[in-house]
């Protein structure tokens, strides 16, 4: 089963296209890696996903019914989430309040005070951030702050997990912790779709990769075909 | 340890109770000019929680106060005879929360300076527009307000302060407390997941609004006189803005000592040396934003810090010489 549909989405910024004409599907389980060169338009197609801009063209169908066009609230609401290339907790409250957070307003339909509290409890202890919940999150290291903002997107039950680099600036140690995290993610039954650049991860935990340039999909297959396609080596490594 | 917190819980609540008994039995036994003052002192404190509750829970700075201010003393005005006092505030309540709504669907996208700019050339655009109105169309100036006696004015607005208090109270408590300051620190953030920024400001704004538009048909009683330009008075934008900077906000308590102490300090100065008023108030505001950025409040918890260092050293000195002592003998 098909849960995201992506169909023709474009985005100018003046005369810069940003997005142009993206087609992409996403099957329900999988792990999809989004790769490609800095201004490649990664995040632009996130920021349209996630509805934090407005398409000039194109639609995206999730679990069969059109987001575009829905404010970012109503569709994390109903069930997709994403996380920021620069890190967004909330500076001032606390890691089990960010969670919370995530947990009282993000799920689909009215939770009780209490229910939010089992389930915020129970994703710091999936996270490995139980020990910190008392902890101001603006306080904790950068791979900290990146799972707090993962263990939010997480407490309000999404179907399809956005990761915009969660990786980066990450010491080795940390990303062999978190690449075992978003396999975890996936286990439960969530869609991930990650933005990296740290290939190492792009190439074991995906199952599948989409090569972005210029705003346009240059490339899709398994890692094995990307890591052998010529347009993406051109790319990477130039003519 | 644990019966030092339950004190620290129950401290606070019993303080507010005596002061809140200590207000209401005042006009027992205070003379006149003292509920005067304290109905002036009131009002702003009402105006400060008022602006407080939105502009210190969301982050956005607003200056359209003398908005809702003005609409509460200028309904008196149009409405003067028509409604019972009650009513009217209510009435007056209402349409200051309807114009938050208007004024906040438009503006409530921008943020930062332009949020204030605009609250701010609000106040002048219905200034102008009522006062061309009233020249133009209704050919009079205007109106007059009947007076209510100083006495029922203090309780009105005691009341409308406690429930106020009340009101920030719950919402702090409430999910939606935790929503905002999601909103203050990174709406970005909040938005994406799943907090609905725009109608929570928005309707904040308006509840805000509804407790300033009923504080100003209260004082319009005590007026006599109101027309669009003594009402829509850009310095009730000012004031409790300032205020509340002056008190800190980070405790319900310090808009609430702001505006009194800046109240009263305005009294003061104003019947004494009404020339160097608005110099002093200015060297006050700059000597806050400069050296006390969280206010008094700030200031007090800065105090109260450095005392505790300086006594804990002396403390362990005294403990730990004790136990020289004993070793020696």
């Amino acid at each position: 089963m098909q849960i995201l549909q992506v169909e023709g989405l474009s985005k100018n910024f003046g005369g810069l296209a940003a997005v142009s004409g993206v087609d992409l599907q996403v099957e329900s389980g999988e792990i999809l890696g989004l790769i490609g060169p800095n201004g490649a338009g990664k995040t632009t197609l996130f920021n349209l996903i996630s509805g934090t801009i407005a398409p000039n063209s194109g639609k995206v169908i999730f679990n069969n019914e059109v987001i575009s066009g829905l404010k970012p609230h109503a569709i994390c609401k109903k069930g997709l989430v994403r996380t920021f290339q620069s890190c967004k907790t909330f500076p001032g409250m606390s890691v089990y309040q960010n969670v919370l957070l995530g947990a009282l307003f993000g799920s689909p339909g009215k939770i009780s005070r209490e229910q939010a509290d089992v389930e915020t409890r129970e994703i710091l202890e999936f996270t490995e951030l139980a020990e910190l919940s008392d902890v101001p999150a603006e306080s904790l290291t950068l791979e900290k702050q990146k799972k707090v903002e993962v263990a939010r997107a997480l407490a309000t039950k999404p179907k399809l997990l956005m990761l915009d680099e969660m990786m980066a600036g990450l010491n080795p140690t940390e990303v062999a912790e978190s690449m075992e995290l978003v396999r975890k993610i996936r286990d439960k039954g969530i869609t991930v779709i990650m933005i990296e650049h740290v290939m190492k991860a792009i190439m074991n935990i995906c199952e599948r990769i989409i090569v972005l340039d210029h705003g346009k999909k240059i490339a899709e297959g398994t890692p094995e075909e990307i890591s052998k396609s010529k347009t993406v080596i051109e790319i990477y490594l130039g003519e | 340890m644990d019966n030092n917190n339950k004190l620290k819980k129950i401290i606070g609540p019993v303080i507010l109770v005596l002061i809140l008994a200590f207000m209401i039995s005042l006009p027992l036994f205070a003379q006149n000019y003292t509920i005067i003052l304290l109905r002036t002192i009131l009002m702003y404190v009402a105006l400060t929680l008022s602006w407080v509750l939105f502009s210190g829970f969301t982050g956005y700075t607003s200056l359209a106060t003398a908005v809702f201010y003005g609409t509460g003393l200028y309904t008196a005005g149009v409405l003067n005879g028509v409604l019972p006092l009650p009513l009217l505030m209510l009435c007056s309540g209402l349409i200051s929360a309807v114009l938050a709504l208007i004024i906040g669907t438009i503006t409530l996208r921008l943020r930062g300076i332009y949020f204030a700019i605009f609250t701010l050339s609000s106040v002048e655009l219905i200034k102008h527009v009522l006062n061309w109105y009233e020249i133009n169309v209704l050919g009079v100036r205007g109106h007059y307000v009947t007076r209510v006696d100083y006495g029922t004015v203090y309780y009105i607005l005691l009341a409308i302060v406690v429930l106020i208090l009340i009101t920030t109270y719950l919402i702090k408590r409430s999910r939606y407390g935790l929503a905002l300051s999601g909103i203050k620190s990174c709406e970005e953030a909040a938005v994406h997941t799943g907090v609905n920024a725009t109608a929570l400001k928005v309707l904040l704004f308006a509840l805000s609004a509804f407790f300033i538009g009923m504080t100003g048909t209260v004082m319009a009683t005590g007026m006599l006189y109101v027309d669009s330009i003594i009402a829509f008075n850009l310095n009730y934008s000012f004031f409790p803005t300032l205020m509340a900077i002056f008190g800190g906000m980070s405790s319900m308590f310090g808009p609430i000592i702001g505006a009194t102490v800046f109240a009263y300090l305005q009294e003061y100065l104003i019947t004494r040396s009404p020339d160097a008023y608005m110099f002093i108030f200015g060297l006050v505001m700059i000597i806050t934003i400069l050296y006390l950025p969280d206010g008094l409040v700030g200031l007090y918890v800065r105090i109260r810090e450095l005392l505790l260092q300086k006594a804990i050293p002396q403390i362990r000195r005294k403990i730990s010489g004790g136990k020289h002592a004993n070793t020696a003998s």
